[in-house]
């Protein structure tokens, strides 16, 4: 019976609060409905289910803390929820053969491989088996037998704090039980005191304690950057003349709803170059480099006065400058009034963060593990600037890339800012 | 439009970007802008509101006589005063 758990809503998350449930036993939810409403460190979060079905059974209640990969609820099939329960899986039946690149591919995307269904000759998992399950699965769920994950409820253990004994790293009951120092599980009902304990904390919690939790949280991360990334950094100042009238001359002719910024089209050009320059777009995870299938932009928007937050722009690529212009308002305001969704601050694959408007001429970023780059944008300058051997005084803006030299060197980073600037001089075909 | 009714819009406008503005301690000749740390998403949503609370047009050439309350007021009741109804 598939679980809804705690989803990992960004590389900084380690537990949530159950605000609100939106939807009650019984009722019927699809994939990517809105079921709850959870606030982490830095923001509250609309998060979505991952599944199709019917929801059985509510196993938070609102109010509770709880660690990412707990699970929240149950959900059946969407056919009659007693209908044909699927075998489980058995641990321990991984030994068939799989390619290097499965198993590696299903490491970094978090499969079980025991979970899944072959579809290869004598029933061996091929890549596309992994891409299927990965896609399915509920996002950073640590790997662990059900009995296992019972029993980390049960004793309140971390999962994601055990190292797990089983194939592939899966945690089982022993791991558990060592780790909670209990040779057998209490029978008795799951802690009631803690989930009391947990809602008068949450209900405490005051505006100042949620600022310190946000600067703890971006502290954590960006401390963790520091210390894992080994970053390099390239500047370009790239002319902003053709993109600035083509915008103005846009502005003139549609409504003030539909009026473009100049963050705007940095932001697609910035997605864009991502095809030329595709080794910047993705995640470090286990030593190697894990391209990304899409291109979700993560746009950095400063919270007045407590931190920030940066939620993705998905398939930023592919928008229209209307539509990401659209999407960019959205989000943004979203961010602020604190209802963001978990799939926009789960997935960015790369991050903006463009300072111009607080008077910065140039921004040189921490990069978001496990991202690989970060693109800044400063303010847009009025520069002396020689074109055609002429001197004229044109918009400028500083746009700089922090990128991971795990990943790419310093030629790959120097033929992405290139290209930015050369899809920033025919604004037209943004 | 009164340059009162003006200047309510005007707050109205930027209650609805920053709803904790506090314009008590907000100059009327202060670059509010800077002040309340509005970015261009922001300022075009300040814009729009301003249109639409006064049917009026305002360009982004027009942005530069927005910089404080006072000017955003002058601004309205000049220009919004001959093309509303």
């Amino acid at each position: 019976m598939p679980e809804f758990t705690m989803p990992s809503l960004g590389a900084d998350m380690e537990e949530g609060t159950l605000l609100e449930w939106l939807v009650h036993p019984g009722d019927t939810v699809h994939k990517g409905d809105v079921v709850a409403v959870v606030e982490t460190a830095k923001s509250t979060i609309e998060v979505e289910c991952f599944g199709s079905g019917t929801v059985e059974r509510l196993l938070v209640e609102a109010g509770t803390t709880v660690a990412v990969g707990t699970p929240l609820a149950q959900i059946g099939a969407a056919a009659p929820p007693q209908a044909a329960p699927v075998a489980p899986p058995v641990a321990g039946a991984v030994d068939e053969v799989h390619s290097p690149l499965v198993r590696r591919l299903a490491a970094a995307e978090g499969v079980d491989l025991t979970t899944v269904h072959g579809t290869g000759p004598g029933g061996t998992i091929t890549r596309a088996d992994v891409d299927h399950a990965a896609a399915d699965k509920a996002r950073t769920r640590p790997r662990a037998t059900p009995l296992a994950r019972r029993l980390a409820d049960v004793l309140g253990v971390d999962l994601r704090r055990v190292t797990g004994s089983g194939a592939g790293g899966t945690v089982r009951a022993d791991d558990i039980r060592k780790v909670a120092g209990h040779a057998e599980p209490k029978a008795g009902p799951k802690a009631e005191p803690r989930k009391a304990e947990a809602r008068k904390a949450a209900a405490a919690r005051t505006a100042a304690d949620r600022s310190a939790a946000m600067r703890r949280a971006i502290g954590d991360l960006m401390s963790r950057s520091k210390r894992e990334i080994p970053h390099y950094y390239l500047s370009t100042t790239i002319d902003l003349a053709a993109a600035d009238t083509w915008m103005r001359d846009h502005n003139r002719r549609a409504p003030v709803a539909e009026r473009l910024v100049p963050a705007a089209l940095l932001l697609k050009a910035a997605a864009l170059a991502l095809h030329d320059v595709p080794q910047l777009n993705g995640f470090w995870t286990d030593d190697h480099f894990v391209p990304a299938t899409a291109v979700h932009l993560g746009v950095a928007v400063a919270l007045r006065g407590v931190g920030l937050v940066a939620p993705a722009l998905h398939d930023a690529d592919t928008l229209e400058l209307p539509d990401l212009m659209r999407r960019l308002k959205d989000v943004t305001i979203r961010a602020r009034s604190g209802r963001l969704r978990g799939s926009e601050t789960a997935d960015p694959t790369i991050t903006v963060t463009s300072l111009g408007d607080q008077g910065v001429e140039a921004v040189f970023g921490v990069i978001y593990p496990p991202q690989v780059a970060l693109v800044g944008f400063g303010k847009v300058v009025m520069r002396p600037t020689a074109v055609d051997g002429l001197l004229g005084v044109r918009p400028t803006v500083t746009a700089t890339l922090s990128a991971d030299h795990r990943a790419s060197d310093g030629a790959v980073g120097a033929r992405y800012l290139a290209t930015v600037d050369r899809l920033l001089q025919q604004p037209e075909q943004l | 439009m009164t340059r009162e009714e003006a200047l309510g819009i005007v707050k109205e406008a930027i209650t609805s970007i920053v709803p904790d503005a506090d314009f008590d301690s907000l100059a009327p000749d202060e670059r509010f802008r800077d002040t309340l740390e509005l970015d261009s998403l922001d300022f075009l949503g300040f814009v729009e509101t301003l249109s639409d609370r006064t049917g009026c047009r305002i360009d982004e050439d027009d942005y530069p006589s927005l910089t404080t309350l006072a000017d955003v007021a002058d601004f309205l009741t000049d220009r919004c005063w001959r093309t509303r109804d």
